[in-house]
C-alpha cells in the first residue's frame, strides 16, 4: 500500500503490520496527550510536585533525554568535523535519536511551567545571568540545527528525491553539514553545560552548589563530559534495538566498535572528574556551607544512589567499554551502554530530586517525592514518540546508507 | 535585577522569638493585606500560600528539659554579595527577570504577570519562601470585596513571596511627597505584620541607619541570622537569649 515510499532495494514489513504496530504507539502517546491535557487544563495541582519539589519527574526526564541526545552532536562531531568517515552509517540515526531527544524534551518542558502560554517570556525578558536563560537559547537554536541535519535525510525519500529542487537542496545542505555539525558542537557544549550550571549555582543549596571556573560551577563542565560519555551510548543501544527488531544488520560493525570505543574513554575520563569533584564537594565545599556528606544522603535517597551512580553504572561499564575484547561482546556491549544510560539518568535525578528531598534548614525533615500518572504518561509517551519517529525514518527514509549492501535482495 | 549597590537604605526587620508567643496574627495580618489566596482544605501545607510561616521549634528534650518556641519566617530579602553571583539565590536564576532585589531599598521583589511558573527561584531559596499557585486564586462571597485594592491578586501557575508590603512603602513616599519631604520617618512604612504583633516581637526599619531600633537591635549579642553560613546575608534578624535556639538556626558540623 505504502511501498511508493519506501526506499528502493530494501525490505519492510507489511503494511499491516506496520499499522498495527503503529496503533499501539499511537495508544500510548495518547494516554500521555490526555495526562499533559490534564496539566494544562487543572494545572500543576495534578502532578505530586509541590512547594519543595519545585522540579520533579518531567525535568528529570527533560535533563536525561538531553543528556542522551548529545550523541546527534557528537557522532556529527567526530564524523564531519574530526573525519571519522565510518560513522557516517550511523550519523543518520544519531541525528534521528538526537531530534527525538530535544523535540521530546520542548513538549515535555511546555507541561512544567506553570504559564506555558507566557513561554516566549524566556526570549523577550531574557535575564542574562540566569543558567536557565542559556538552556533555552541554546536548546531552541540548537534543535534549529537539528532539524536542519534530519531535513536532508527526508527529502531522500523516494517521492520527494523525485522533485529536482528538493533533491538539489537536499545535496547542498549535505555539503554544507560540517558547518552544521560544529554550531550543533558549541550550542550543545554550551546547554548540557548550563543545564550542570542550573544546579551547581544554587550557592543556597548545599547538596548542589559546586565551586567552579569563574561564573561556571564544575557541574557544568561535569554535565559536558557525562553528555557526550552516555549520548553515543544511547545511539549504539537504538541501533542494536533497530536491528533486534528488524532481524537484520544495518551497521558495519566497525563504526559501532569506534564509537563504544570513544564512549568508554569518555566514561572513563567522566568518571575519573567526577570521583574527583566528589571528593571534593564532601571534604571541602559542604563542610564549609554547614553541611556534611554523611547527611547528604537520607533514606529513601540513601548513599545506595552514589553507589549506583559511580559504581555500578559508571565504573564497570567504563572498565567494559576500555577493553577491547569486552566491547566486542555484543551481550557485554548492550550491557555496558545500558549501566552507561542508567548512570545519566540517575546522576539527573540525584540534582533534581534528591537536592530538592534534603532538608536545608535544621529543624526540617527529608521529603519523599511521588510522580502521578499524569507526569508519568507524558514522560512515557516521549518514549513512544521516539518509537514514531524512529519507526516512520526507518521505514520510509534511508536511514542506515549501508542497509542495501549488507542486506542483499536475492 | 542587579548588583548589591547599597545607597543609604537596607530595609530589614528583627524578631525577637522570645517575646514571640507563636498567635499567628502576623501570619493572618499578612495573609489579609497582600491577598494571599486560600481553599478550603489548607492541610497540605506544601502546598498551601504563606508568605509569613511561623516554625514551631522545639529542644527535642523530655520534660522537664522540654523547650519550645515559634520562628515568625517572611521572606528574607537576601542581600548576598556572594562570589561570583553578587544577588539573592533567588533572583539571578529567574530566566525571565520576574524577581529583582531593589537596589534603593533592598527590597526583594517578584513580579507575578511576568513569572513563567519555571519554580526555579522556589528550588534556589534555601528558606522556602516562595509559593507556587498551584491553584486558581478563589475567594468565597463577599471576601473577595475585602481584597486590599494596593494589591494585585496573582494567578494560577505563578511564584510569589512576600514583599515586605511594599505598596504601604509606596503609599508612604506617596504622602511624605504631597508634604515636601523626600525622606521617610521611622515607623512611617511597616508591612503588616510587624503592625499586628501583639507582643511588639518584630521590628522593622532602615538597617543602614545607625540610630534606627532596628539596626541597634540587629546589632545586639542574641542577634543570629538564619543559615548564615551559605553567605545569603539576610536582612531579617532574630533574638534569643537561648542557645538551643540559635544553634537550631544554623547547620553545624
Amino acid at each position: 500500500m505504502d511501498s511508493a515510499l519506501i526506499p528502493e532495494g530494501v525490505k519492510r514489513c507489511s503494511f499491516r503490520s506496520f499499522s498495527l504496530w503503529l496503533l499501539v504507539i499511537f495508544g500510548v502517546i495518547g494516554w500521555g496527550v490526555l495526562g499533559g491535557f490534564m496539566v494544562l487544563w487543572k494545572g500543576l495541582n495534578v502532578t505530586g510536585l509541590n512547594d519543595s519539589f519545585g522540579f520533579g519527574l518531567y525535568i528529570t526526564a527533560d535533563l536525561a533525554v538531553i543528556a542522551l541526545g548529545a550523541g546527534a552532536f557528537f557522532t556529527g562531531f567526530l564524523t564531519y568535523v574530526i573525519g571519522k568517515k565510518e560513522l557516517k552509517d550511523i550519523i543518520n540515526l544519531a541525528v534521528v535519536v538526537g531530534f527525538i531527544c530535544y523535540t521530546g524534551a520542548q513538549l515535555v518542558l511546555l507541561l512544567e511551567i506553570g504559564q506555558p502560554i507566557r513561554g516566549w517570556f524566556s526570549f523577550w525578558h531574557p535575564n542574562v545571568h540566569s543558567m536557565l536563560t542559556e538552556v533555552i537559547f541554546c536548546i531552541t537554536a540548537y534543535t534549529i540545527v537539528l532539524t536542519i541535519e534530519y531535513l536532508p535525510l527526508i527529502l531522500e525519500n523516494k517521492q520527494l528525491d523525485k522533485v529536482p529542487e528538493l533533491h538539489y537542496f537536499s545535496h547542498n545542505l549535505h555539503e554544507i553539514m560540517v558547518v552544521f555539525a560544529a554550531t550543533g558542537t558549541f550550542l550543545s557544549f554550551f546547554h548540557q553545560g548550563s543545564l550542570g550550571g542550573l544546579y551547581g549555582v544554587m550557592f543556597a543549596r548545599p547538596f548542589a552548589f559546586r565551586e567552579g571556573f569563574f561564573i561556571w560551577p564544575w557541574t557544568f563542565f561535569l554535565f559536558v563530559a557525562s553528555a557526550i560519555a552516555s549520548g553515543p551510548a544511547l545511539t549504539i543501544l537504538v541501533c542494536k534495538m533497530v536491528e533486534g527488531v528488524t532481524r537484520k544488520k544495518l551497521v558495519r560493525r566497525e563504526a559501532i566498535l569506534l564509537l563504544a570505543k570513544v564512549t568508554g574513554y569518555l566514561l572513563a575520563f567522566y568518571m575519573v572528574v567526577k570521583i574527583l569533584d566528589t571528593w571534593w564537594w564532601a571534604t571541602h565545599t559542604a563542610p564549609i556551607m554547614g553541611a556534611s556528606f554523611r547527611e547528604f544522603f537520607q533514606a529513601p535517597y540513601g548513599l545506595w544512589l552514589l553507589v549506583a551512580e559511580i559504581g555500578v553504572c559508571g565504573i564497570i561499564p567504563a572498565i567494559i567499554l576500555l577493553m577491547p575484547k569486552a566491547r566486542e561482546d555484543d551481550v557485554l556491549l548492550i550491557v555496558a551502554c545500558v549501566l552507561n544510560c542508567t548512570g545519566i539518568v540517575i546522576n539527573r535525578f540525584v540534582f533534581t530530586v534528591q537536592n530538592l528531598a534534603l532538608p536545608v534548614l535544621p529543624f526540617e525533615q527529608v521529603q519523599i517525592y511521588v510522580p502521578t500518572w499524569q507526569e508519568w504518561a507524558p514522560t512515557v509517551a516521549l518514549l513512544a514518540y521516539g518509537a514514531l519517529l524512529l519507526s516512520l525514518s526507518y521505514r520510509y527514509l534511508p536511514m542506515f546508507p549501508r542497509e542495501r549492501e549488507l542486506n542483499p535482495i536475492e | 535585577m542587579s548588583g548589591n549597590k547599597s545607597n543609604g537604605v537596607r530595609y530589614g526587620m528583627v524578631i525577637d522569638l522570645d517575646k514571640c508567643t507563636g498567635c499567628m496574627a502576623c501570619s493572618v495580618a499578612c495573609q489579609q493585606e497582600n491577598n494571599v489566596s486560600f481553599r478550603e482544605d489548607e492541610t497540605d501545607k506544601l502546598r498551601s500560600i504563606t508568605w509569613l510561616e511561623v516554625f514551631y521549634l522545639d529542644n527535642g528534650k523530655p520534660y522537664p528539659e522540654h523547650r519550645r518556641a515559634y520562628m515568625p519566617r517572611p521572606c528574607l530579602h537576601c542581600d548576598s554579595s556572594h562570589h561570583p553571583y553578587p544577588y539573592p539565590p533567588c533572583t539571578f536564576v529567574c530566566p525571565v527577570n520576574a524577581t529583582h532585589r531593589d537596589e534603593e531599598t533592598g527590597l526583594v521583589n517578584h513580579i507575578p504577570v511576568r513569572c513563567i511558573g519555571c519554580r526555579y527561584c522556589i528550588s534556589a531559596c534555601s528558606y522556602h519562601a516562595r509559593y507556587f499557585n498551584w491553584w486558581d486564586p478563589k475567594w468565597p462571597e463577599p471576601m473577595e470585596k475585602m481584597l486590599t485594592p494596593d494589591v494585585s491578586t496573582r494567578m494560577r501557575g505563578v511564584v510569589e513571596k512576600c514583599t515586605m508590603c511594599v505598596h504601604r512603602l509606596q503609599l508612604a513616599k506617596e504622602r511624605a511627597f504631597m508634604e515636601g519631604r523626600r525622606e521617610l520617618h521611622e515607623g512611617e512604612y511597616v508591612p503588616a505584620c510587624v503592625e499586628a504583633c501583639p507582643a511588639r516581637a518584630m521590628t522593622f526599619g532602615n538597617l543602614l541607619d545607625p540610630h534606627s531600633e532596628v539596626a541597634t537591635l540587629a546589632r545586639g549579642p542574641h542577634a543570629f541570622r538564619l543559615l548564615e553560613r551559605l553567605a545569603t546575608e539576610p536582612k531579617v534578624y532574630y533574638l534569643s537569649t537561648q542557645k538551643w535556639i540559635r544553634k537550631l538556626a544554623d547547620n553545624v558540623m
